[in-house]
C-alpha cells in the first residue's frame, strides 16, 4: 500500500499544515499552544493505538510511559539533580544540559524497557483484569514521583521540577523566536514543525508496523487470542513487542512536553491523561490510525476551544455556571453521542477495506 | 516423503478434569500421507483428546511423537511449529481481518523479518511481504476462495468460513492437518465440498487427523479410524471392520437385549 501518493490533496494538505502556526500566531500564542500540545496528544494516541488498537490490550496507565519520558529529559537537562547532589557540581560546573538528540532516545529505550515491566506481570490478564493492572501501574509511577524527594531529592517531590533546558537545534534554542526572510517565527511556531515531523515519522513507523507481519501477528492477537496462537504465534512475545513499542512514544512525547512547558510535576500525569488518552484511540477509531490522529486532536483542540464558548455562557448565566465545569459537561457529552451514534468511533476502518 | 512412515505417535495419554477421567491411556498411531479418523459418540473425549495433542490443554500423561521426534504439548505455539496445524469444532477465524490477511497470518512461523525491517522496508522485508502475499493467494485459490481475498472474514459464509480456517491452517505448512468436527453445522452440500476438499489435501500428500461426529462422512473419507468411549480407545482398523465392530455397535447404540 502506498501511502504518500502525490494526489494534489496530499499537496495541499501539507501546505495547510505548513502555514498553519503562522496563520494562528497573530491570533497569539496560546492558540499555536494549544495546537503544539494537541500534537503530543497525538503522538501519545499514536504510541497507545499500537497496544490497544492493534494489539487488543487495554491499557489505563500508558501516562506512566509520558512521564518517564518527561522526568528523565527533565533530571539530565535542568539544575534539579545539581541542587539536590552537591558533589556532582564539580563534574558539571556548568550545569548538567544533556542535548536532547541524547535524551529523546533514552526516554525511548527507558519507556521501552518500562513497557516490558508492565508487559510481564500482565501477560495472562485480558480484558478489565489487564485493565485495572495498567491502571495501578500508571498510579504507582505517579506516586513514585510525588514522593520521590526523601530520602534523597531526585523528582522534587510534588513541588515538580522548573528551569528545564529548551530543544536546542543548532544552537538556537527554541524557546526564542527566530526572524527569517522577513517571517517571525515564535517559540510556540519552532516547537510545532519539531512536533510536526515527529507525528509525521511516527505515522510512518505505526503504518510499516501495521502492514508488517508484526502488525498482523498483533491483530490476530486481538481478535482471538487462542486462534493466534494455534497458528504458532508466541502471543507471549508479541504483546511485550506492543507493549515496549507503544511506551517508547511515550517516552518520546514526554521529553518533548518537559522540554516544552520547562517545568514538570506529577499533577501532569494524573489517571485523568490516560483516560483521556484511551479516549482519544477508541473515539477515534481504535486499530485505524487516521481515525486515532482525529480523536487525538479533536479531543485536545475541542475542550481548548470550549473555553471561549464557555466562557460567554458563564456570562450570560450571571457567573452561576463555571466555566471548567461546563467545558467537561459538553465534552462528556460529546462523547456519550458520539459512543452512542458511533460505536466503532468516528472514523473506524473501512469494514470491506483490508488488504486487497 | 515415505508412505509406510509416521507422522504421529502418541502412547499411554491420560487426562482427567477434578473427578471424571476424561481419557485413559489412549495410544493410536497415524500413518504419513494417511486421513486418520477419530469418532466416538458425545463426551467421548475426542475434543479433549484433540486439544491435549495440540497443548491446549496439559496431559497427565503420556509420550507424544511427530516425525519421530519427540515433542512436549505444553504450549499451543510450540506445538504448531514442531508441526500439528489445527482448525477448532465452533470456527474461529480473525473476524476484523480480510480473508487474505487471515491466511497471512498462518504464514507468520514459516516468515521472519522483524520489526526494524518493517520499519527501515528493507529488501528482504519487501520481497518476505510479496512471498507472503503470492503464497497465501494460492492457498486461497487451493481452497476456492480467491474471488474473497479482500472480504472480512466474518462476512463468508458458513462453509467457506471453514475452508479459510483449513486454508489458514495449511499455510502454517504442517506435518499433520488436525481437524475438529470440520462438518459440523454444515448442510448436505456444503459437507460434500468439504469431502472433496479433505480428499484433495490428501491426495496432495498431506497427512489429516478428522475428528468427526457424522459417521457416514468418516467412513467415506477415512484410510483408518478408531472409536474412542468414555475416554477409553475401543477399537482400530478400516472403516469397514470398525463399523461391525460389536464393540463400536454397543458404544454407540447400548447394549442389546442379549447382551444383559
Amino acid at each position: 500500500m502506498k501511502i504518500f501518493k502525490l494526489h494534489p490533496w496530499v499537496l495541499v494538505s501539507a501546505l495547510v499544515l505548513l502555514v498553519l502556526p503562522l496563520v494562528l500566531q497573530p491570533f497569539g500564542n496560546a492558540w499555536v499552544r494549544i495546537v503544539d500540545v494537541a500534537l503530543i496528544y497525538v503522538l501519545l494516541a499514536l504510541g497507545l493505538n499500537i497496544v490497544v488498537g492493534f494489539a487488543g490490550l487495554l491499557d489505563l496507565g500508558y501516562v506512566a510511559f509520558f512521564a518517564i519520558g518527561a522526568y528523565l529529559y527533565a533530571l539530565l537537562a535542568s539544575p534539579q539533580l545539581l541542587e539536590s547532589w552537591g558533589w556532582l557540581q564539580d563534574h558539571y560546573p556548568l550545569g548538567l544540559h544533556t542535548p536532547w538528540w541524547v535524551v529523546l532516545p533514552l526516554s525511548a529505550i527507558l519507556a521501552g524497557i518500562f513497557g516490558v515491566l508492565l508487559g510481564a506481570p500482565t501477560l495472562k490478564l485480558r480484558g478489565d483484569y489487564l485493565a485495572i493492572v495498567t491502571l495501578g501501574f500508571g498510579e504507582i509511577i505517579r506516586v513514585f514521583m510525588n514522593n520521590l524527594d526523601q530520602p534523597f531529592n531526585i523528582t522534587n517531590g510534588p513541588k515538580g521540577i522548573g528551569g528545564i533546558d529548551p530543544i536546542q537545534i543548532a544552537g538556537h534554542p527554541l524557546s526564542k523566536k527566530i526572524t527569517w526572510i522577513g517571517i517571525e517565527f515564535n517559540s510556540v511556531t519552532l516547537y510545532y514543525y519539531l512536533f510536526l515531523i515527529t507525528v509525521l515519522l511516527a505515522v510512518v513507523i505505526c503504518y510499516r508496523l501495521q502492514n508488517s507481519r508484526i502488525g498482523r501477528a498483533w491483530m490476530a492477537i486481538r481478535e482471538d487470542e487462542v486462534a493466534a496462537q494455534a497458528m504458532g504465534l508466541n502471543t507471549r512475545n508479541l504483546k511485550l513487542l506492543a507493549f515496549a513499542l507503544g511506551a517508547t512514544f511515550g517516552g518520546v512525547a514526554g521529553a518533548f512536553f518537559a522540554a516544552f512547558q520547562r517545568f514538570i510535576s506529577p499533577e501532569s500525569f494524573g489517571l485523568m491523561e490516560s483516560v483521556m488518552v484511551v479516549a482519544m484511540v477508541v473515539l477515534g477509531g481504535a486499530g485505524h490510525i487516521p481515525g486515532v490522529i482525529l480523536g487525538a486532536l479533536l479531543l485536545s483542540i475541542v475542550p481548548e476551544a470550549l473555553r471561549y464558548v464557555a466562557t460567554p455562557l458563564q456570562e450570560l448565566s450571571s457567573g452561576r455556571i463555571d466555566a471548567s465545569i461546563l467545558r467537561q459537561l459538553l465534552i462528556a457529552l460529546t462523547m456519550v453521542l458520539a459512543m452512542l451514534c458511533r460505536p466503532q468511533g468516528l472514523w473506524p476502518k473501512n469494514k470491506s477495506g483490508g488488504l486487497r | 516423503m515415505n508412505s509406510h512412515g509416521t507422522v504421529l505417535r502418541v502412547s499411554g495419554v491420560n487426562k482427567r478434569f477434578g473427578g471424571l477421567q476424561a481419557l485413559s491411556d489412549v495410544s493410536l498411531t497415524i500413518k504419513t500421507g494417511e486421513i486418520y479418523g477419530l469418532i466416538g459418540p458425545n463426551g467421548a473425549g475426542k475434543t479433549t483428546f484433540f486439544n491435549v495433542i495440540t497443548g491446549l490443554y496439559p496431559a497427565d500423561g503420556g509420550q507424544f511423537e511427530l516425525m519421530d521426534r519427540s515433542y512436549e504439548p505444553r504450549h499451543i505455539h510450540k506445538v504448531v511449529q514442531s508441526g500439528i496445524a489445527r482448525t477448532f469444532q465452533n470456527i474461529r477465524l480473525f473476524k476484523n481481518m480480510s480473508v487474505l490477511e487471515n491466511v497471512m497470518v498462518g504464514e507468520h512461523i514459516q516468515t521472519h523479518v522483524g520489526v526494524w525491517g518493517a520499519l527501515f522496508k528493507t529488501k528482504a522485508f519487501r520481497d518476505e511481504e510479496s512471498l507472503i502475499v503470492q503464497k497465501a493467494r494460492a492457498f486461497l485459490a487451493y481452497v476456492g476462495l480467491e474471488q474473497f481475498g479482500a472480504e472480512m472474514a466474518s462476512s463468508l459464509s458458513y462453509g467457506d468460513q471453514r475452508r479459510l480456517e483449513i486454508a489458514r491452517a495449511l499455510a502454517t505448512q504442517p506435518q499433520l492437518l488436525a481437524l475438529d468436527e470440520p462438518a459440523a453445522g454444515m448442510n448436505a452440500t456444503e459437507k460434500l465440498q468439504l469431502q472433496a476438499l479433505i480428499q484433495k489435501i490428501r491426495d496432495s500428500g498431506q497427512s489429516v487427523l478428522l475428528i468427526e461426529h457424522d459417521v457416514r462422512m468418516v467412513m467415506g473419507l477415512c484410510d483408518r479410524v478408531s472409536v474412542l468411549d468414555e475416554g477409553h480407545l475401543i477399537c482400530e482398523g478400516v472403516p469397514q471392520e470398525v463399523q461391525n465392530d460389536p464393540r463400536v455397535i454397543e458404544a454407540y447404540l447400548g447394549h442389546g437385549e442379549t447382551s444383559q
